[in-house]
């Protein structure tokens, strides 16, 4: 049992390394959200007028509604990065190092996962840190209850990205996932708007946003933040956490996936 | 004592292209052995299915009497893999590298470093520990990969292409480093190379072109009293015709 823990212990603290070696990758990370926070938000706090809905008991203000969204966004970015962190490793050939460590691949893919949404919660705290000091103020306890939401989304984010990297076959096609996942999750989703007001513009894109797993990531945090439990999207979201990792544990399969594809 | 490494009767297609035909070998414990052919012969895919990253279509892979598929961890854990591209994460430390390297098999930080002294020790390298892998040279690269490669205690190595990219006194030097592990350690060692001067007259070799074995024997015997360049190309040259 010992070496399955130094094992998952190594991938974890290798992933660490790479992030904190990388500040750029850090501070990106924390811009992406601070500039929709502190330009976009104030640019639409004046127009947007939101009607008191769960989670919310109180009137809030856009910027406050716009924060768990933007939580999501630096967990949706942080999985593609990890995506792109696993092509990167299969282009240099660090991938094949560890695909063949005697543990089984769905424990080194979850190892790998694990260490993704470890960083991903990193960022997410030094994000809510600084839009407190913004003025965006969600209970104090939330900073505790939003954690659970906060690893089950990251863990759908995360194995979405694993997926992806499975299918993903040069760096140069990330910008793919640029344009026809990270973009589309992200705006057809509640993280900028709520879904009824979606819905009064129009009811396919508030079709296509109620189905988007993306959306219930954001449900999920918006309402663990504020000390209450989204059981709908806790649901969706752990049920599609499964299966894109058992998705990915798939397709890296080498009697089915990727690998064997490749010469 | 079990043979490090057995194959009999690997065949693999990609799609309608048949890499590999009916591929039999044997490492035996203590000896470099060679898998020589050109590029393309289908060495690169046997060595894939060694390690595993494709699985077995048809025939047997086994590692000490571990069969590949049935018992894939076992296996893995008693070979140590060099591949064709570097792998060593440039912007980590040698140190790092081998803890990296450690954790992947299960040995845990302390016990990993103590064993890297000694094998950085046996290629040279025991005062570059804190040196970030960027800093080394490609020949010096290839040999922390080597001293990675033998942190679990494995009983066989595999070098796909070890030396490719490196000039004539690194590969000289590696190629001695891996004889010399198996001649001390009893290790296995498989070698595939297309580099005739890589072979020595004793090594064992396995000629693999179009992915069939053409010839195996000792690297004297197969050349038969030529240069084992003329007795490689007379029998890539029939087999082409």
């Amino acid at each position: 049992m010992n070496g399955w823990i130094t094992c998952a212990g190594g991938i974890i603290w290798r992933e660490g390394l790479r992030f904190v070696q990388q500040k750029e990758r850090f501070f990106s990370a924390l811009v992406r959200p601070l500039v929709w926070l502190l330009i976009f938000a104030a640019g639409l706090r004046a127009v947007m007028g939101l009607p008191i809905n769960p989670p919310y008991e109180t009137y809030h203000e856009y910027d406050e509604y716009i924060v768990p969204g933007l939580c999501a966004m630096i967990q949706l970015f942080n999985g593609m990065q990890s995506s792109l962190s696993m092509v990167y490793d299969r282009e240099t050939g660090a991938m094949r190092t560890m695909l063949i460590s005697p543990y089984p691949r769905w424990f080194l893919l979850s190892s790998k996962l694990t260490a993704s949404v470890i960083v991903s919660v990193f960022q997410v705290y030094a994000f809510l840190l600084i839009a407190w000091f913004w003025g965006v103020e969600p209970p104090v306890w939330g900073f505790l209850t939003v954690l659970p939401a906060l690893i089950v989304s990251g863990l759908l984010l995360g194995a979405i990205g694993l997926f992806l990297s499975s299918a993903i076959r040069q760096l140069e096609n990330f910008a793919g996932v640029m344009n026809f996942v990270i973009f589309p999750m992200f705006f057809a989703s509640s993280a900028l708007f709520p879904l009824w007001r979606i819905r009064e513009g129009s009811v396919e894109v508030w079709m296509i946003a109620s189905a988007n797993p993306f959306t219930h990531c954001v449900e999920l945090i918006r309402f663990a933040l504020y000390l209450k439990v989204n059981w709908e999207a806790l649901g969706i979201v752990s049920a599609c956490a499964a299966v894109f990792m058992a998705g990915a544990i798939l397709a890296y399969n080498p009697s089915r996936g990727l690998v064997r594809r490749r010469r | 004592m079990s043979t490090p490494l057995k194959i009999k009767g690997v065949s693999h297609s990609f799609g309608q292209i048949e890499a590999l035909s009916d591929v039999s070998l044997e490492v035996q414990a203590g000896t470099f052995t060679v898998l020589l052919g050109v590029n393309g012969a289908g060495k690169t895919t046997l060595f894939n299915l060694i390690t595993r990253l494709f699985a077995t279509q048809s025939g047997r892979i086994e590692i000490h009497g571990a069969d590949l598929n049935r018992m894939p961890g076992q296996a893995l854990g008693q070979m140590g893999v060099v591949f064709q591209s570097r792998a060593l994460d440039a912007s980590l430390t040698v140190a790092r590298n081998m803890i990296y390297q450690g954790a992947l098999q299960g040995i845990g930080r302390r016990e990993t470093l103590a064993r890297s002294e000694v094998l950085l020790e046996r290629v040279g390298l025991a005062d570059r520990m804190g040196d970030k892998a960027a800093r080394l040279s490609g020949g010096q690269q290839r040999r922390v990969e080597i001293a990675r490669a033998l942190i679990h205690r494995p009983r066989l190595i595999l070098c796909d292409e070890a030396t490719v990219g490196l000039d004539v006194k690194s590969r000289t030097e590696i190629v001695a480093d891996l004889h010399r592990l198996a001649a001390e350690d009893g290790l296995g060692v498989l070698w595939t190379t297309h580099l005739i001067d890589e072979v020595d007259d004793a090594d064992p070799v396995y000629v693999l072109h179009h992915g069939k074995i053409l010839a195996h024997g000792t690297a004297a015997e197969i050349a038969g009293g030529r240069t084992l360049s003329d007795a490689f190309l007379d029998l890539t040259g029939k087999a082409a015709a």
